[in-house]
């Protein structure tokens, strides 16, 4: 009787079952999209940290930048600058080349003491540490006016020489500056477990080993290889050193690029960079993911001035439309899931008790021929929780068709990580030009260019590294489904149907059989 | 079958108490077909209810055979109506998402039947009311008559000791009214029932064995 009068309610009350099964289908639906979304966006943002931080890697240790620490990595004006003395580069007869290249630590990344590393160590469900330097690497080449030759000429402050200048790139008192800077991370070489080169693969060449400690010898970023046309075997100035290519990686993600343009033994960055026994961050990994949280509280606790940040910490330094992503995602998204699941839930609530109310004379008579509250409550119960199936399997359809909508659509999103070591993956090759009017000022005894200008002639153009913000990386976002995601919308619809159903039935059970048929008679 | 010893009900309506049933006492034995007439307001519907173990009287008592209405809980209760009683409303009161057939059944739900049992009865009882034919219609799709037989075969379905009728003919023209009442009677006779009907028609309450006038909540016998 109970299926019958199920099915019968069911199928004459039509409107009312659409009405209930189309508001859960919605809010299922959107339930799993978002949560596909979400699950999508958070592998993004994983394969963003991994392909920066590595696998495994649960906490980071970082030093966070001072005025201090700020200003003293910087040059006098407040810029970066190179110092060329007066017999700097080579006489080309038309003009000077000067060619130098200088390593140092990257901007916004501020160094700290090495035996934070050992101190990291020692905390309790430490599984492996990591420490690394992150620096910048600077070079400068181009050519430049022959102030010798051109004796006092070239002394008038702004160009005021009555002699047309000569010399430089241009034959007329120009310059050309080529200014390339990438990113290195001085890193353990045997250590591999966790860090930067623990989540690539090798395209060419070798890995790092015990033995290249202290050796100038680079494992080059794939895409940067690419880029300057680099193949192992080759040579690459760093710090004003030749260091040979010995492997190239690339990051397991499709379009990802690895964290720095280039890797070389920790000891020999920390010594060209004149930063000895220092480093930019260390990587840990816990023994157990529970250990995370208490990890992270003893690290506090053992390095006060440092900043202990976990991969959920890390989630959110995740910058770009990825960034913009995962917070619409947990914010629109989820609050959106929440409402409209509500909503439905209510409209849901709201339909039973009115039919309820509508159904009184029905329920009485039920009663008045020997119906028990259960069975009655029963019934209503049972007439709600396949009205939410029924949503809920059609919402499960919509869902899946549009999450395959997003996986077909697969928009590519950008993620890039806005701190450090972001700061240290900056991309070469944005070009800038500019122009001065004026010659250099002080020529004769040597050029100073630097952050705050001082540049003269009759015109010049130069080539700047611009550095990005962060380390972009494009990712092809994908939305799995779940079983669980699956799960949880079955649940919500049989939840659903039984808060309608329990609501409704507690209402149909308070009506009293005389009560329901005195008010219809 | 009922005694009924100083049954008084009271109401509240609007904040104001309402006397429905003032100290009835009242014997009607086995087999007995009873009509109850009054103005509107009189009691009537009260008093039904308390007969049909559908309310419980304020104060006083009301026997069936050996159980005492008045003194069981709401679970006992609905087991007396799912097996001793029998209902007939003015209205039909047929769920109308249901067939004939299934309506006819709903009254056996209650009970321990299988469901080929079920329908045997329900169709047995169908066709004892002249609708062998229209098990598979809605009650949307039956006459005022049609629905009125399908609500006496679902009350007589279980084979209960007592039928109570509440106006059965009050919603039909003159012609179908006899019809209802000729078969009432008919089953009352060949069943052995105690059969109560509450009626404002003359017409129909002269078919009783026995008539009983409430008025202002007390019952007297019309002789």
């Amino acid at each position: 009787m109970f299926g019958t009068y199920l099915r019968r309610e069911l199928v004459n009350r039509r409107k009312q079952t659409i009405i209930i099964a189309v508001g859960m289908a919605l809010a299922i639906a959107l339930v799993i999209i978002v949560n596909s979304v979400s699950s999508g966006v958070k592998d993004a943002q994983a394969s963003v940290l991994q392909a920066v931080y590595g696998v495994g890697t649960d906490i980071t240790v970082t030093q966070p930048a001072t005025a201090e620490t700020a200003s003293a990595q910087q040059g006098p004006g407040g810029g970066r600058r190179f110092d060329f003395g007066a017999g700097a580069g080579t006489d080309t007869g038309a003009g000077r080349t000067v060619n130098t290249s200088r390593l140092e630590p990257t901007r916004g990344a501020t160094v700290m003491d090495s035996t934070a590393l050992t101190t990291v160590t020692k905390v309790p469900n430490v599984s492996a540490a990591a420490a690394v330097l992150s620096l910048t690497n600077t070079s400068f080449s181009g050519t430049l006016p022959n102030f010798q030759q051109r004796g006092e000429g070239g002394r008038g402050q702004g160009g005021t020489s009555s002699a047309p200048p000569t010399g430089g790139a241009d034959g007329a008192g120009g310059s050309s500056f080529t200014v390339d800077s990438f990113s290195v991370i001085g890193l353990d070489p045997a250590g591999k477990s966790v860090g930067p080169l623990s989540s690539v693969t090798l395209s060419g060449g070798r890995a790092f080993s015990s033995a290249d400690k202290g050796k100038d010898v680079v494992v080059l970023d794939a895409a940067y290889a690419k880029t300057q046309s680099k193949a192992v075997g080759d040579t690459v100035t760093i710090g004003g050193t030749e260091f040979t290519v010995v492997g190239i990686v690339a990051a397991t993600g499709s379009d990802s690029t690895t964290a720095a343009n280039a890797y070389i033994p920790l000891d020999v960055a920390q010594k060209l960079s004149a930063q000895t026994d220092k480093i930019s961050s260390v990587y840990v990994t816990a023994k157990s993911s529970n250990d995370i949280a208490q990890i992270k509280a003893d690290l506090t606790k053992a390095l006060p001035t440092a900043t202990v940040s976990t991969q959920a910490d890390l989630a959110s330094t995740v910058s770009g439309s990825l960034g913009t992503a995962g917070d619409l995602i947990a914010n629109l998204g989820t609050w959106l899931s929440i409402i409209v699941l509500a909503a439905a839930f209510l409209i849901a609530i709201l339909f039973t008790i009115s039919g309820v109310t509508r159904r009184t004379r029905e329920f009485g008579t039920l009663k008045a021929i020997g119906w028990s509250n259960r069975r009655i409550v029963g019934q209503v119960a049972g007439e709600s929780v396949v009205q939410g199936v029924i949503g809920g399997v059609i919402g499960i359809a919509v869902g899946l068709i549009g999450v395959l909508v997003v996986n077909l659509v697969a928009p590519t999103l950008s993620g890039g990580v806005g701190n450090g070591f972001a700061d240290a993956a900056g991309r070469v090759g944005r070009e800038a030009t500019g122009g001065s009017t004026a010659a250099p000022g002080g020529a004769g005894t040597g050029s100073g260019f630097g952050g705050a200008g001082g540049f003269g002639g009759g015109g010049g153009r130069f080539e700047a590294a611009g550095r990005t913000a962060a380390s972009t990386t494009d990712i092809v976002l994908h939305a799995p489904v779940t079983v669980w995601v699956i799960l949880i919308a079955v649940g919500l619809a049989v939840l659903g149907g039984l808060v309608a159903g329990a609501i409704g039935g507690w209402r149909a059970s308070r009506l009293r059989p005389a009560a329901a048929l005195r008010s219809v008679a | 079958m009922y005694t009924l010893t100083n049954v008084t009900k009271t109401y509240t309506q609007s904040k104001r108490n309402v006397t429905a049933l003032n100290n009835v006492t009242l014997d009607i034995p086995d087999g007995q077909l009873v009509a109850i007439q009054g103005p509107t307001g009189g009691g009537k519907s009260t008093l039904l209810q308390m007969l049909g173990a559908l309310d419980r009287p304020t104060s006083g008592t009301v026997q069936l055979e050996s159980s005492s209405l008045s003194g069981l809980g709401d679970a006992k209760l609905t087991a007396i109506r799912a097996t001793e009683i029998g209902f007939v409303f003015q209205g039909f009161n047929l769920i109308p998402t249901l067939t004939a057939q299934e309506n006819v059944e709903t009254a056996l739900a209650p009970l321990k039947v299988t469901a080929a049992e079920r329908k045997r009865r329900a169709a047995e009882a169908l066709a004892s009311v002249g609708l062998a034919d229209r098990g598979n219609h809605l009650p949307s799709e039956l006459s005022g008559g049609q629905q009125q037989r399908v609500a006496i075969a679902r009350a007589l379905v279980k084979d209960p000791d007592v039928l109570l009728a509440d106006e059965p003919t009050g919603n039909l023209d003159e012609e179908t009214r006899d019809e209802i009442m000729d078969l009432l009677e008919g089953l009352w006779r060949d069943r052995g029932l105690t059969l109560i009907i509450v009626t404002h028609d003359s017409a129909v309450a002269k078919r009783a064995q026995r008539r009983l006038h409430i008025k202002h909540g007390q019952v007297k016998d019309v002789a």
